[in-house]
């Protein structure tokens, strides 16, 4: 067993808004040893963008944020500014969503790639720049020394992802978070990406958010599930697709296409008004009354594997 | 019931060194009434072009589309307004689709006012048997379109779609910036709408789970042009088109991939 890198206890994360609070992330632990690839998977307004962001620090002061996130015996939710802005980029990288707007339209690509390098190692500007070229041939950006020099509107969605990748290596991080990289690309760009996510995931860990189960299934080797804030369930990658134990994790892969497209009844809970007892349990199958009354714990189903389920308690 | 021949759509971009791009480079092809023609190929490749020439939405450049004997493609000012009433597209946008002053109420009673089909309290009616079809209820009638979710908005737009009976639709990747789960709801929903409404559909889409989901036969696009068409299950069984070869094996196929690993 690799050594335990990022150690997340009993995260909650509330932003307060006028109807009250919307609780984002409940009660989160997590784990994730030092080259393992965790995919985060989960619908829109899961939870799970926001459990990367806390990661990194990144969510607006107001947040209220409780428990503890340590990355190698630091909490990181209480060192100083200066120390997590260390951190940012050189230990622990972000891949952002939507590639379109995470690149600064004035600058080129290889000056915003240049910037993150010598900002963290110091380099100059001509050294840095030509790493930058590096990083792009790596990420197989053809031509690299010309598209250096190129602007991020002259790029494709699948070559700015890319970017956006070289970006995350710059400084060669041991942990590296990616947000929806497979977000609107076609199937062959989008197997390009996989493809690259399979070379760099070799010698970092990788918290891999999607709602992509295919993409989940390339690169995982756990695969946490989440519904409104919390795990449904959690465990190794080929148990949890192969073997689902949760109901909302057999109802999500029963809805792709492939396997039946049976869709799930109903829609997901408002993130203020959560219902009793079990959160799955107004769109449940297997519901009893128990369900309704009680909140489940996680509940271990096989070697590593959990469930948040009254079925298995 | 549709006809394509030849059709060809371009546009010139540049200022200086004015170029042309041949979105549409003559394509042919034929959809019977009641069928689903899927679309697929990459982002770029001219599918949505393809997909707005054959409405007029976009003029196409040459070629002709036919329906139901008519060529549209000559048709002008009233007799083209007319002919829209058989025909609607589905954006892939649900919420850029709706007006956002609009209540819903008002968004899917619009169309059946342009095309005048009846008086305000058949539309009314109408409109409440409408939601209901597509999974909604009259609450929803009086909200607006931030207010509702992805999904739910594009209930809304194949309510207003489905609101002038149309015999054929485009549907532009409807269910992409859904989740999951809300997907599988609106596919089945197009699915079953479509078979109730006996509608005639181009279903254009990147994803080929979804296409091979939900149509009879399959066109794939490479560059502007059709590199093959035939029956769904001969697409994905047998591709021929090197380039359908390559989408196939691109496709999502990790998961059995996988569960062949831990067999092993």
């Amino acid at each position: 067993m690799e050594k335990v890198l990022l150690d997340v206890r009993g995260l909650k994360v509330g932003f307060p808004t006028m109807d009250g609070q919307v609780k984002a992330s409940d009660t989160v632990d997590l784990r994730i040893a030092s080259r393992e690839t965790l995919a985060l998977l989960g619908e829109t307004g899961s939870g799970k963008t926001v459990l990367g962001m806390a990661i990194l620090r990144l969510l607006q002061p107001n947040t209220i944020i409780e428990g503890e996130i340590r990355f190698l015996d630091r909490d990181l939710l209480t060192i100083p500014e200066k120390d997590m802005r260390k951190m940012r980029g050189k230990e622990i990288a972000i891949v952002l969503q939507n590639s379109g707007t995470s690149l600064n339209p004035v600058y080129t690509v290889g000056t915003q790639i240049a910037e993150a390098i010598s900002l963290h190692q110091g380099l100059k500007k001509p050294a840095a720049l030509s790493r930058a070229v590096e990083l792009l041939d790596a990420v197989r950006i053809p031509d690299p020394d010309r598209m250096a020099r190129e602007y991020p509107h002259q790029f494709s969605g699948g070559m700015r992802e890319r970017v956006l990748i070289a970006l995350a290596l710059a400084c060669n991080p041991s942990f590296l978070i990616a947000d929806e990289p497979t977000k609107g690309l076609d199937s062959v760009t989008r197997q390009q990406i996989l493809d690259l996510f399979r070379e760099i995931n070799q010698d970092r860990a990788v918290l891999f958010i999607t709602h992509d189960i295919d993409a989940a299934a390339a690169l995982a080797t756990r695969v946490a599930v989440m519904y409104a804030g919390e795990f449904a369930e959690i465990g190794p990658a080929a148990a949890v697709l192969g073997h689902p134990a949760h109901p909302y994790t057999r109802g999500l892969l029963a809805s792709l296409p492939e396997r039946g497209m049976r869709a799930i009844p109903g829609s997901a809970p408002s993130l203020i008004t959560l219902p009793e007892g079990c959160r799955f349990s107004p769109r449940c199958t297997s519901v009893s009354e128990r369900c309704t009354l009680e909140h489940p714990g996680l509940v271990r189903v096989g070697p590593g594997h959990y469930a948040r389920c009254m079925l298995y308690d | 019931m549709i006809e394509v021949s030849d059709l060809r759509t371009s546009y010139s971009t540049g200022f200086l060194h004015r170029t042309e791009i041949r979105a549409v480079d003559g394509v042919s092809f034929e959809i019977n009434s009641g069928e689903t023609l899927g679309l697929v190929g990459e982002s770029g490749c001219g599918k949505t072009t393809l997909g707005c020439s054959i409405l007029r939405l976009v003029e196409p450049t040459s070629g002709q589309v036919v329906v139901n004997g008519t060529d549209i493609t000559a048709l002008s000012g009233r007799a083209l307004r007319q002919f829209r009433s058989h025909m609607q597209m589905i954006f892939q946008d649900s919420y850029a689709s709706l007006n956002p002053r609009f209540r819903i109420r008002e968004s899917i009673a619009e169309p059946m006012k342009i095309h005048h089909m009846g008086d305000q309290s058949t539309i009314d009616r109408r409109v409440r048997e409408l939601i209901e079809e597509v999974g909604l209820n009259e609450e929803h009638l009086n909200r607006r379109p931030y207010e509702l979710s992805g999904g739910q908005n594009q209930r809304v737009v194949l309510a207003r779609v489905l609101a002038i009976r149309p015999e054929f639709i485009v549907a532009d990747e409807p269910t992409s910036a859904l989740d999951v789960s809300v997907q599988a709801q609106i596919l089945n929903l197009i699915r079953d709408l479509g078979q109730d409404y006996h509608m005639t559909c181009l279903y254009i889409s990147h994803d080929l789970e979804v296409v091979r989901a939900m149509s009879d036969r399959v066109a794939v696009m490479l560059k502007g042009q059709i590199v093959e068409i035939g029956k769904t299950t001969e697409i994905f069984d047998h591709p021929s088109h090197p380039y359908t070869r390559m989408l196939v094996s691109a496709s999502g196929h990790h998961m059995d991939e996988m569960a062949a690993e831990s067999m092993r």
